[in-house]
């Protein structure tokens, strides 16, 4: 085991408690919204996607690097978007309710 | 200097994932904190297109524009009651991107000249089988919840575990393989096409009701191959980002496994939904005890004349599409002076909060949306207790019927209330094949029929009561 590889161990390790404590604090009322704003987080592959796509060592490293940038694309654009369209509904005023 | 530069920013869109999170924890700051997340995805991106070991922007610029422009369609186009089986879906595009960087970076690494360490070797296999089992299985929990191809139910056969037990093995074994004999493509090949199998398996022998635990599983797993993935391009940032989504889908785990009293493996491996064993005789005397029915009219009347509703939701309100009827029937309940309030259950429908998610469409406001702890206080002086379409969630049996699959779930105490009221479409059982003892007890009166339509007849008689 290289050097690197205990570092990138230590990182993980680490961020997972810190994952750990902030999603605890998150009510069952936002699980549906986080659940799909972590799951946009997670297209972070796209970070290597685009590296091996751009690349191009080989022919077919490039072709599944770009498929993987459009997935993980899809991962982060639906994922964001949708995630903002559940809390939008629960952000809005519900004024008309209230005064009844 | 500039590879430097470019760890730093990768820990500032980490800190900034973390912050947006964290502001999640509340449904005032929740929108925020999601655009925020954002904004951190935007600096990740931005920062790797100035990696210099991009020659060609072609392709990157080609990849981002289709995915973003279906990401843009699927956002928009999906129903709200259809939900669970996008994000189960999305799950499963972040766990294919890394499955395929995987493979993209093994071939790379094994042309002559390069050089794999058995580090990154490694790094890559873990993210082959994180990233399979994640696309393969989330596509499979996408069609159970769409209801195409693969059935809602647990779908099993002699022999699974062993055949699960032998692909994990296969996988290992061409891990091992490939340690020796480097670069041989039939290996990688066979490895990742055990691990898709391997994804199928795990989500096809899941029932219906089940769903939110996968879900959650399948979350953290497209988290946990970001961060594997990470490891194989050697990126910190990836790391922690991809650490930070497993950690969230670990602790929702959790908290399903809790909401049902069951253990992850009970979940994963113990096929419920299929054998209703045990559960027959008891069930065979609640049935002759027989049901009391109730008529629209009637139930309209003890709606509004009580002081506190408290409704109960659960999948069979999703299905009916029903919460838009629900909302406004709270409506005139509020114009009588009736208090509503709901009563949702952790794991009510197929994915964590998806209650909360459909009643929020209907414009229903969240201070109403109570959990378990802070509704079920509130049973005792309840009037009515109105249960749409949820089943095992208010099982009394939970509470005492040792021999029961659910015993020790927590459960709402809608038994409690002064009247209960069921909405159901017929007396077929729960998702655990078992008879609810709430639909026999004394002061409960069912009321059969499709939920919408149900709900409709109730609007109008209760419009009409003086």
């Amino acid at each position: 085991m290289t050097e690197t590889l205990i570092t990138g161990i230590v990182i993980f390790v680490l961020a997972m408690f810190v994952g750990f404590e902030v999603i605890t604090k998150v009510p069952s009322l936002l699980h549906t919204p986080l659940t799909s704003g972590a799951n946009a987080i997670s297209g972070i592959t796209i970070v290597g996607s685009a590296v091996v796509a751009g690349m191009g060592a080989t022919r077919l490293a490039a072709v599944l690097g770009t498929i993987a940038v459009v997935f993980a694309m899809i991962n982060v654009v639906g994922g964001y978007l949708v995630t903002d369209r559940m809390l939008a509904m629960f952000g809005q005023k519900k004024a008309p309710e209230a005064k009844r | 200097m500039i590879g430097r530069l470019m760890e730093l920013a990768y820990l500032v869109a980490a800190v900034i994932f973390i912050y947006g999170l964290k502001w999640m924890a509340s449904p005032t700051t929740a929108r925020k904190g999601n655009a925020l997340s954002a904004v951190g995805m935007l600096i990740a991106i931005l920062v790797t297109l100035l990696d210099r070991q991009i020659l060609s922007y072609q392709l990157i610029i080609v990849g981002m524009v289709v995915g973003s422009a279906l990401g843009v369609w699927m956002a928009r186009a999906v129903k709200m009651t259809a939900m669970p089986q996008m994000v189960g879906l999305l799950n499963g595009f972040g766990g294919g991107a890394s499955l395929l960087v995987a493979a993209a970076e093994w071939h790379r690494l094994v042309q002559p000249g390069a050089l794999m360490s058995t580090d990154t070797a490694v790094s890559i296999y873990a993210s082959t089988l994180i990233g399979g089992v994640t696309i393969s299985g989330s596509v499979v929990a996408a069609l159970k919840l769409q209801g195409w191809i693969v059935p809602d139910r647990p779908v099993l056969f002699a022999g699974r575990h062993a055949l699960s037990i032998g692909l994990f093995t296969v996988v290992v074994a061409m891990g091992v393989y490939l340690g020796f004999e480097p670069g041989t493509v039939w290996a990688f090949v066979v490895m990742n096409v055990a691990a898709l199998i391997l994804g199928i398996l795990l989500v096809i022998a899941i029932g219906g009701a089940d769903q939110p635990v996968v879900i959650c599983l399948l979350n953290s797993y497209s988290g946990l191959a970001a961060a594997m993935t990470g490891f194989v391009i050697n990126n910190h940032g990836l790391i922690i980002t991809g650490a930070l989504v497993g950690a969230s889908g670990i602790i929702l785990t959790n908290i399903m496994c809790k909401a049902m009293n069951r253990s992850i493996w009970n979940v994963l491996f113990g096929g419920v939904g299929v054998v209703v064993a045990g559960s027959s005789e008891g069930g065979a005397a609640l049935r002759a005890k027989g049901v009391r029915t109730i008529t629209t009219d009637d139930a309209a009347a003890l709606l509004g004349y009580g002081q506190l509703v408290i409704v109960v939701p659960g999948y069979g309100m999703a299905v009916a599409q029903a919460q838009h009827q629900v909302r406004e029937l709270a409506d005139h309940l509020h114009k009588r002076g009736v208090e509503v309030l709901y009563a949702v259950h952790p794991v009510a429908g197929r994915m964590p909060g998806h209650m909360n998610v459909l009643l929020a469409e209907a414009n229903v406001p969240y201070e109403a949306l109570k959990d378990l702890e802070e509704v079920n206080p509130n049973f005792e002086r309840a009037d009515v207790a109105l249960v749409i379409g949820a089943n095992d969630v208010v099982n009394p049996a939970a509470r005492h019927d040792h021999a029961s699959p659910i015993h020790g779930m927590p459960i709402l105490d809608a038994d409690k209330a002064k009247h209960i009221i069921v909405m159901k479409r017929s007396m077929n059982p729960g998702f655990a094949g078992i008879e609810n003892e709430l639909f026999y007890d004394s002061k409960t009166q069912m009321l059969f029929g499709d939920a919408k339509k149900s709900l409709l007849a109730l609007i109008t008689e209760v419009r009409h009561l003086e």
